[in-house]
């Protein structure tokens, strides 16, 4: 196939995280990476907030009995957040499961996010509307179907990269390898964003990995490699968007951490420490932003409270859309399977209407 | 342009039908294991590559999953893929691809994503392969809902099915019986390409006594079948299944309401077998015309043997003879019905 470019960027990470900003808010002054500007951390910090608030409001929804589960992302918006906004505007995205606030950042609508873990159908969203593929829940699989999307991009002349989403469990997966290989291969414009969050459900990554890190992996394949600081919302925004603009492969290890458990049905209380959470949450990746904005002058308590404001807003909005409760038609059951309904089908679906008759 | 009476091996047909469909549409793409300079261990993409270029006609790496999960993102940003799995066994790396998401996309989607993707799988025995080379493994496929699968019996099918399955909205494992690649015959005129139907089962033989029915590599032993046995005074009609998934009650029926009888054959283990599935549709379906059980002739419930013994396993003329004399004929009833 043709090849743009060659790997020009370094196909090591580097042995400590890339950041812009330190656990307490302070910049880090010799970062290779450059500071977004002003408007883009504003923004940066909003989304956060308001992606926040759609999380905890979508855990309570489980609690009502609204949404079947859901797997929460909280302590991880900066990877959630940063890597969207980075996104351009022909760019696609490839979430998982664990991504309904990558969603409703890209803005794809709420209820429509939560379409799948409300048991309405198994996807709400039109993929084409945000250019935003399936939420992916076999794992890494999707990072096949990201770099096929790209190299096709490649083929038709289109200026669209892919960031696909995946776990430190997915890594594990065999379609993860497979898609690394092909997207070094072609030099596929797609960036593999690893929310290293700590564990795949119980399993940590001692369990996982024998590398010294994810990011390693990537020399294997050719695709240049990063790691970063997953909880420094300006460091994940710069290595995506650079990685995005870079006409080929990335992989990029993002360091975070799954404040919650694995999804409100999991008891993490099983496999982890109250001590390591609490160490996490000393990282805060809002709080951390919050502090830089702060000592900028970029943020004040009025836009504070106004920020606030809105995600109540955005939270009460899901919650009056959830708690309408969607009947979906059985005769939908039949009307998706291939693109022209068979006879066989059609049958079952009248035979299904005279039992509901 | 092809002629109507020009004699061309099944792969040449295959060969033929996508060199057709890389000329007519731009947005369609082959790739897989050797399908480039080399056009594949069967030749079946023999010279598409310089025909085409490198952009369209490509080896991968050696993935099968990566095959079709690629595919599978090509097809979401427009492109109708079409990848050859190397060998039937050689597929199964990539059966989480076609079942998880080829297979489910549009519905899982509601009908926005559309998946026109067509895998090419060569499959079955008969031609002294080691393991791992000869498996029939249809019934994976057909088993789930939202793939067509399609199999050719000659070679001018070949060519109309493989138009139709690059043509079709709807992913396509497209079965090709690899003894019969090198099998001649006709090909059709480009014109008539769709006029038998995607999804339609075809009467290759008229008969009145018993319908056998069949698909890819045992068309050819069912025909050969119904030969042996007009000399022994059945007079057989054998149906080419085409489309193992969607199935065609129809045809199936019409030929079996008419014959009162019938013989399912194929390749693939019995047990949990595609003829499992056919002889309930045909029972359901025509019971009250049935004379006689429908009986399936079918290889052994065993993994595929070696070379040197695969000629027990196969199902043969004699074996489907043997079944049509157990269908209960009755000599007075037959010698009246016949006369
Ligand atoms: C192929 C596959 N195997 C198993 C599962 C069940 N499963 C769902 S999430 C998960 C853990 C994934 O961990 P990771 O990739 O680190 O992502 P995280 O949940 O931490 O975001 C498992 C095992 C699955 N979804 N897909
Ligand atoms: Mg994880």
């Amino acid at each position: 196939m043709a090849r743009t470019r060659a790997p020009e960027r370094t196909l090591l990470p580097g042995d400590e995280p890339l950041s812009l900003l330190r656990k307490d808010g302070t910049p880090v002054d010799d970062s290779p990476l450059s500071m977004p500007d002003d408007d883009v951390l504003v923004e940066l910090h909003r989304r956060m907030v308001v992606g926040r608030r759609f999380d905890t409001q979508a855990t309570a929804l489980t609690k009502q009995g609204r949404l079947a589960v859901y797997p929460s992302s909280r302590g991880q918006e900066a990877c959630e957040v940063g890597a969207v906004l980075a996104l351009r505007p022909t760019d696609w995205l490839f979430p998982t499961y664990r991504d309904s606030v990558a969603l409703v950042t890209r803005g794809v609508d709420p209820a429509e996010t939560l379409t799948l873990l409300q048991g309405g159908w198994h996807l709400g969203y039109d993929p084409y509307e945000h250019r935003v593929g399936p939420q992916c829940t076999p794992l890494a699989t999707n990072t096949l179907h990201a770099v096929g999307f790209a190299h096709a991009a490649r083929l038709k002349g289109e200026d669209t990269a892919a960031l696909v989403m995946l776990g430190d469990g997915a890594t594990s997966e065999g379609d993860t390898h497979e898609a690394l290989n092909f997207a070094g291969v072609w030099r596929a414009p797609v960036v593999f964003l690893v929310q290293n969050n700590g564990y795949a459900i119980s399993v940590p990554m001692s369990k996982q990995n024998a590398a010294p890190s994810l990011a390693h992996k990537g020399i294997g394949y050719g695709v240049p490699s990063v790691l970063v600081d997953g909880n420094d919302v300006a460091a994940v925004h710069a290595v995506v968007r650079e990685a995005l603009e870079s006409g080929g492969p990335t992989l990029i290890e993002a360091l975070t951490y799954r404040i919650e458990a694995h999804t409100n049905a999991d008891d993490a209380t099983r496999y982890r420490t109250s001590d390591e959470v609490a160490a996490w949450l000393d990282r805060d990746p809002v709080d951390r932003l919050e502090a830089y904005l702060t000592s900028r002058g970029l943020l004040d308590n009025a836009r504070r409270a106004a920020v606030a404001a809105e995600a109540e807003e955005f939270a009460a909005s899901v919650r009056a859309k959830l708690n309408v409760d969607v009947v979906p038609s059985p005769d939908e059951l039949f009307e998706h399977v291939y693109a022209t309904t068979p006879r066989h089908l059609r049958e079952q679906a009248a035979a299904l209407r005279e039992e509901l008759a | 342009m092809t002629a109507v009476s020009e004699q061309v091996s099944m792969a040449g047909a295959l060969n033929r039908a996508l060199g057709d469909a890389l000329a007519d549409d731009p947005t369609v793409l082959v790739f897989g294991e050797d399908v480039g300079a080399l056009g594949g261990v069967f030749r079946v993409t023999d010279g598409l590559a310089a025909r085409f270029g490198e952009q369209r006609v490509f080896d991968t790496p050696l993935a099968e999953s990566g095959i079709v999960g690629t595919a599978i993102g090509m097809a979401m940003n427009g492109l109708r893929p079409v990848v050859e799995m190397q060998f039937d066994a050689f597929a199964y790396p990539a059966f989480e691809q076609i079942t998880s998401h080829l297979a489910k996309l549009r519905n899982r989607t509601r009908g926005r994503v559309s998946l026109p993707v067509v895998i090419r799988v060569p499959y079955g025995g008969g031609i002294g392969g080691v393991e791992h080379h000869c498996d029939s493994s249809e019934a994976y496929y057909t088993h789930t809902p939202g793939l067509r699968v399609v199999t050719p019996g000659t070679p001018d099918d070949a060519y109309r099915l493989l138009r139709d399955s690059i043509a079709s909205p709807d992913p396509v494992i497209f079965l090709e019986p690899k003894r019969r690649y090198w099998a001649k015959g006709a090909l059709p005129s480009p014109a008539g390409s769709g006029s038998i139907g995607f999804d339609r089962a075809l009467v290759r033989r008229a008969g009145r006594d018993v319908t056998l029915i069949a698909y890819g590599p045992m068309v050819a032993t069912a025909l050969e079948t119904a030969e042996a046995a007009a000399e022994e005074g059945w007079d057989v009609e054998v149906v080419d299944l085409r489309s193992l998934s969607p199935f065609d009650d129809e045809t199936v029926c019409a030929s079996v309401v008419k014959t009162g009888r019938a013989v399912v054959v194929h390749e693939a283990s019995g047990f949990g077998g595609y003829g499992a599935e056919v002889v309930a549709r045909v029972t359901e379906r025509c019971f009250h015309h049935l004379h006689a059980p429908v009986l399936r002739v079918t290889g052994f419930d065993i993994p595929y043997p070696p070379p040197k013994l695969e000629e027990h396993h196969l199902p043969g003329v004699d074996r489907i003879l043997d079944a049509i004399a157990r269908l209960q004929w009755d000599d007075e009833v037959v010698g009246s019905y016949r006369a």
